[in-house]
């Protein structure tokens, strides 16, 4: 395999990139400005780097403000207090406003394992999925993050960037474009359907690859445009494959797994798998550890899509 | 206009429009049978001298990137805010009468997206102020010249985050932001002190780091004065601890927390408007 990356590099590197050529770009954190990878952009732009200290709700109310005097607010923090404590300003100063900003939520599912419930943030795919005008993507690698970072200067509307910091190895050709709301299709396949996102998407290749040697010829769909979610590649999964086994570094509420099922049921009802964290919070552990424990894995998703062609 | 001097005559102009503001306040509230009379009155001296003497803002040109923000915080005293905006020619007065009636542009609470002028969703107490310390971090990372004002309740600031956004401003020494708090000393329930001591409410914001004066938010002069007076230092947020009367300029309206949200009959409408035109003469 080739190399694992971080991919909070590639964001961070893309952002002072982004911000050389385009003034318009600001970067507000809260406090933690080495966690989200932000020092380079603080020696290099300190006029354009607001910290808030630790105080979300304002954070998020501040780049809403930014966002009104015509700047291009990056809002970074640890993706569970920038959307869990800030949930109202999210809400009504982001999606019902509709200002142009971005929350990049760093170290988001479960990176950070040994620390508990309290930092791991395995709901906010379904928090940030309920507000209207909300963009949600979450790139599977640093070649994908790098795109999205510059899609997302070109964005309309708040958009919520899942940022993880568990490695990943480059599963895209470099020089890739982003397109939103489109499901890229990694692998080919006949059989059943495996779609995932960030952190999942390596370990449902290495499923799909797996199945192959079983004979069982499995699609695989990297989902990182999870809203908006490409309606026409889930129903030609379900219509075309024999099932759809989604897999998600979040709780199987309210991510991608409910978002796949939402379309699937209302259109062509199919059997589904959800994987993902099964409504519990987690025990401590790695998040290597926690991925293995909840069946996040290539061999988690390897027998789901057994499991549930045998159903069939 | 905040350059110039203002004479008598203004002053008469717009104590005539903060009484006009009132009255078709509480007409839209009566109409719509839903509204906040109470905090609509407190702040229409307030409103009035905004867009009657401070604020650089142009109807024709709503979006003018260098045009002065005013951020009503305290997005339940909407229909205020909607009889203000009218006065300086954003809304209709047709407008006005479809405050809160199915698909109106007039929400109870002000969406930026439908009515221009307002410039911040409010409604959600303790939105405002962090949303005004961005714009003003906008404007200084600009280098340009317009201001931002905020306008917040009293009961209001029992949220935590205008104290995370207070901290922000003079850390950030925020000199072009303006906070005006209108302390008529009522919330929705019964009297702020009755609930959550808000004293010593000129020392607190001090001690956070902004400049503070005290006027009476119910005198069209020393309102405008104050508002005027801003910046009060270099490099300091400036805070106007403006003491008003909940309910002002109706005898039975005043200082009573009933009134907080309660709905005028059509004899209390007719005896409000008697009694406001009759101040005003």
């Amino acid at each position: 395999m080739s190399r694992m990356v971080d991919c909070r590099n590639a964001y961070s590197q893309k952002l002072e990139e982004m911000a050389l050529a385009d003034e318009r770009i600001v970067a507000v954190v809260n406090d933690s400005v080495g966690s989200a990878k932000l020092k380079g952009f603080q020696s290099k732009f300190p006029q354009r780097f607001i910290n808030v200290g630790i105080a979300e709700q304002n954070m998020v109310g501040v780049s809403a403000g930014l966002a009104n005097g015509g700047k291009i607010p990056y809002v970074c923090g640890a993706a569970c207090f920038l959307t869990a404590r800030a949930m109202e300003q999210i809400k009504i100063d982001l999606g019902y406003s509709n200002h142009n900003v971005r929350l990049v939520g760093i170290s988001s599912g479960m990176a950070y394992g040994e620390l508990g419930p309290t930092h791991q943030s395995i709901e906010d795919v379904g928090w940030m999925r309920i507000i209207p005008n909300m963009t949600i993507i979450v790139p599977a690698d640093a070649i994908e993050t790098e795109a999205v970072m510059e899609y997302s200067g070109i964005h309309k509307g708040p958009m919520f960037l899942r940022m993880s910091r568990i490695p990943v190895p480059d599963l895209f050709e470099a020089g890739m474009k982003f397109e939103l709301g489109k499901a890229i299709r990694l692998r080919e396949g006949s059989d059943i359907t495996l779609m995932a996102n960030g952190v999942m998407v390596c370990r449902a290749l290495q499923a799909a690859e797996e199945l192959q040697k079983a004979g069982i010829s499995a699609r695989v769909l990297n989902m990182s445009s999870v809203k908006p979610i490409d309606r026409e590649a889930i129903i030609d999964a379900a219509r075309n494959t024999g099932g759809i086994v989604t897999a998600e570094e979040h709780s199987i509420y309210g991510g991608l797994g409910g978002a796949v099922a939402e379309i699937v049921t209302q259109t062509h009802p199919a059997k589904m798998r959800i994987l993902g964290v099964p409504g519990v919070f987690a025990p401590t552990g790695s998040a290597e550890f926690l991925l293995e424990h909840f069946g996040l894995t290539a061999e988690g998703i390897r027998s789901a899509a057994v499991e549930l062609l045998k159903s069939r | 206009m905040n350059r110039t001097a203002i004479t008598d005559t203004d002053y008469e102009s717009l104590g005539r429009r903060a009484m006009r503001t009132r009255i078709r306040s509480l007409q839209m509230v009566h109409r719509a049978k839903l509204g906040h009379p109470g905090g609509d009155f407190s702040s229409a001296d307030i409103l009035t001298a905004l867009y009657g003497a401070i604020l650089h803002v142009d109807p024709s040109n709503p979006c003018d990137p260098e045009r002065d923000r005013f951020i009503m915080s305290k997005g339940h005293c909407s229909s205020s805010l909607y009889a203000a905006l009218a006065g300086a020619g954003f809304l209709s007065d047709a407008d006005l009468d479809t405050y809160m009636a199915p698909l109106s542009k007039l929400n109870g609470h002000p969406d930026r997206n439908k009515v221009a002028g307002v410039e911040a969703n409010t409604g959600p107490l303790g939105h405002g102020l962090p949303i005004g310390v961005g714009c003003a971090l906008a404007a200084k990372m600009s280098g340009a010249s317009w201001r931002t004002y905020v306008l917040v309740g009293d009961g209001e600031l029992q949220e935590g985050s205008n104290w995370e956004a207070g901290m922000c401003a003079s850390q950030y020494k925020l000199d072009n932001l303006v906070l005006i708090i209108d302390r008529n000393r009522i919330q929705q329930g019964d009297f702020t002190e009755n609930t959550i001591n808000m004293e010593p409410m000129a020392e607190r914001w001090r001690s956070f780091g902004w400049d503070v004066r005290e006027v009476d938010g119910n005198n069209m002069h020393a309102v405008v004065e104050c508002l005027r007076a801003a910046p009060f230092t270099p490099n300091v947020p400036s805070c106007i601890l403006a003491h008003t009367i909940k309910g002002k300029g109706v005898s039975f309206m005043e200082n009573r927390p009933s009134w907080h949200h309660h709905v005028p009959t059509d004899d209390e409408l007719q005896k409000a408007i008697a009694e406001l035109e009759r101040g005003q003469r």
